[in-house]
């Protein structure tokens, strides 16, 4: 199967946000970088579904934050290609006018399955998954945990989260899009060793893609963090005294008999 | 049909509608007074008019049947709403953000070349447009953001309106598309349920919660301990759940399930708002996470900013001692 993974940079939440001067963005000069999550689960089924059944696995990726470490890294974990879109900006673009430019990338590659994190934390307008489906003209099913290869040739099963822990098997005709949530095993680790031999031996292919921003449909006019309605109370001192004071609280409220 | 009704999708969970419907429907009713329209509820799927009753905060209820809608797949959903949303011209669709809705709204969205907002918390009419308030970056950030176009797809999270009781005209219209729905590439086959034999943490009177903090699955054990000597039982958020440390049975939040402990003991839970719409209703809730600008705080009745895996042989034995 040839499967294509798309990956993105979000700023890592570890790390303090903060916010431009004109108070409409995110100071993204600020921001340290990590691969979205959900990306990275995508990355992690399309190595499996490769692994179980063959197919490659290209991995594309706006030029963008330390996307060229969590590049290397994937080549390192098992990916065939890579395909990087330049950005010339300093704001990567929103997910829907990503979308476009995903998809003059990923339509070259005649891609079977196309796998994209359900959701990344930064999206305002997203997501970029069914997004990306549309501007590829392909079905697109979301919030999938794990996906297997299907009963028939040419397809695959999808499990579909709902609440409760219940999932839908959904059967998928390829080519598809899905937005992935979660692998079916947690992504894997790869050593330093492997990465650093991936960065000597890996070539980046350069896509023709180019962004071009759409129409506005939604435009931010204030950023700010939230402010809490109520706020706990907070306990300090040592880890032994906060612990005691907790073990209290949980004592006045009769829940350490 | 006006330009200034506001459609709310209304989803059904198991025999009922779901909660997360008659908050839209308040969101809905706050829209529409001020824009002067009407809400309209829609429901996809056979039997709709059963639910009607429940619906009677819309002032008209559109129940859409066809045999491609008595299971959810994404095109005869995505196709059903369209022809809803096309024929009815509103100013805003309020979907929420659910498994469905993050599939529907987007594809609605795009084939509409409508604009969408997710994350969305208040909207309110702004001129022509309309404004909304969106919570992004795990809750950690807040978005004030101008949709100009109609119909504005509008993501909702769950638990941001309280519903109320104000009551609509209730009137109901069952149709059926104008063409029979084609089935689409991708067809619901099966449910599957969660094996039985764990602990059913939406029982529990106590439960520790481990998020992203506990920081490998061996630390898990020392949750679990605590646990024990509260008599309650160790839950996850999701990122634990992804890494395989503990089942799906135990995550809690949107895509988990819903508690309301006597006690929910945060431990390394930054608390995104996907995770406060599962926890947000325990009776008391105790965070610890070592981030003082974690959401959890702001949903905790307590809190401390230290590491949980400092804090919990601490608190072990603070229990214990207790306990005698």
């Amino acid at each position: 199967m040839n499967i294509v993974v798309v990956v993105r940079q979000v700023p890592d939440l570890i790390e303090p946000l903060e916010i431009v001067p004109s108070g409409d963005a995110l100071d993204l000069d600020a921001a340290s970088f990590i691969l979205n999550e959900s990306d990275d689960h995508a990355l992690e089924q399309a190595l499996l579904l490769k692994e179980s059944g063959g197919g490659s696995v290209t991995v594309v990726a706006i030029d963008f934050g330390d996307v060229d470490n969590t590049l290397y890294t994937a080549a390192a974990k098992g990916a065939d290609r890579i395909v990087k879109i330049a950005c010339d900006g300093d704001t990567p673009p929103a997910a829907r006018d990503s979308a476009a430019v995903y998809a003059e990338a990923i339509k070259p590659l005649r891609a079977e399955l196309v796998l994209v994190g359900v959701q990344a934390h930064d999206e305002l307008d997203g997501g970029l998954s069914p997004f990306l489906a549309a501007a590829l003209e392909l079905p697109y099913v979301g919030v999938i945990r794990g996906v297997k290869a299907g009963d028939a040739p040419g397809t695959v099963a999808a499990c579909k989260e709902f609440p409760g822990a219940v999932m839908a098997r959904m059967n998928v005709k390829l080519p598809a899009v899905l937005g992935i949530l979660g692998a079916d095993q947690p992504p894997r680790y790869v050593p330093v060793s492997r990465i650093r031999g991936a960065m000597k031996t890996t070539q980046f292919e350069e896509s023709a893609a180019t962004l071009a921003a759409g129409e506005l449909l939604l435009s931010v006019s204030r950023l700010y963090p939230p402010a809490p309605a109520t706020r706990a109370e907070m306990l300090s001192g040592s880890e032994e005294e906060i612990a005691g004071r907790i073990a209290e609280i949980l004592a006045e409220k009769g829940l350490v008999k | 049909m006006s330009a200034q009704d506001v459609l709310v999708l209304a989803e059904t969970r198991g025999d009922a509608l779901a909660d997360v419907t008659f908050e839209l429907l308040a969101a809905g009713r706050e829209l529409a007074r001020t824009t002067g329209g009407q809400v309209l509820a829609v429901l996809l799927g056979p039997g709709g008019a059963a639910y009607a009753p429940a619906l009677a905060a819309a002032d008209r209820i559109i129940a859409v049947d066809d045999p491609r809608l008595a299971e959810y797949s994404p095109e005869p959903f995505a196709s059903a709403l369209r022809e809803v949303v096309e024929a009815e011209q509103p100013r805003a669709a309020l979907i929420a953000a659910t498994s469905i809705g993050w599939d529907v709204a987007p594809l609605l969205a795009a084939r509409l070349d409508a604009p969408l907002a997710t994350g969305c918390q208040a909207i309110r009419p702004d001129g022509d447009g309309l404004m909304a308030t969106a919570s992004f970056c795990g809750g950690k950030m807040t978005a004030e953001c101008r949709v100009a176009a109609s119909p504005a797809i509008l993501m909702m999270l769950p638990g941001s309106y309280r519903p109320t009781g104000e009551t609509g005209k209730g009137e109901l219209e069952q149709r059926s598309p104008a063409a029979p729905l084609e089935p689409g590439a991708i067809a619901f086959e099966q449910w599957i349920y969660p094996e039985a034999g764990d602990v059913d943490i939406t029982q529990q009177d106590v439960l520790v919660a481990v998020g992203r903090g506990i920081q490998q699955q061996d630390n898990v054990e020392l949750a679990e301990e605590l646990a024990q000597a509260l008599g309650g039982a160790v839950c996850a958020s999701r990122p634990v759940v992804d890494q395989g440390w503990l089942p799906a049975t135990r995550q809690v939040g949107k895509s988990g399930m819903t508690v309301k402990p006597k006690l929910y003991l945060a431990l390394g839970v930054s608390g995104a708002p996907e995770h406060q719409e599962g926890m947000k209703d325990a009776e008391l809730i105790i965070a610890v996470n070592t981030d003082p600008k974690a959401p959890i705080f702001d949903v905790a009745h307590y809190g401390a900013e230290v590491d949980v895996l400092d804090l919990m042989p601490a608190l072990g034995e603070a229990i214990a001692a207790r306990k005698g």
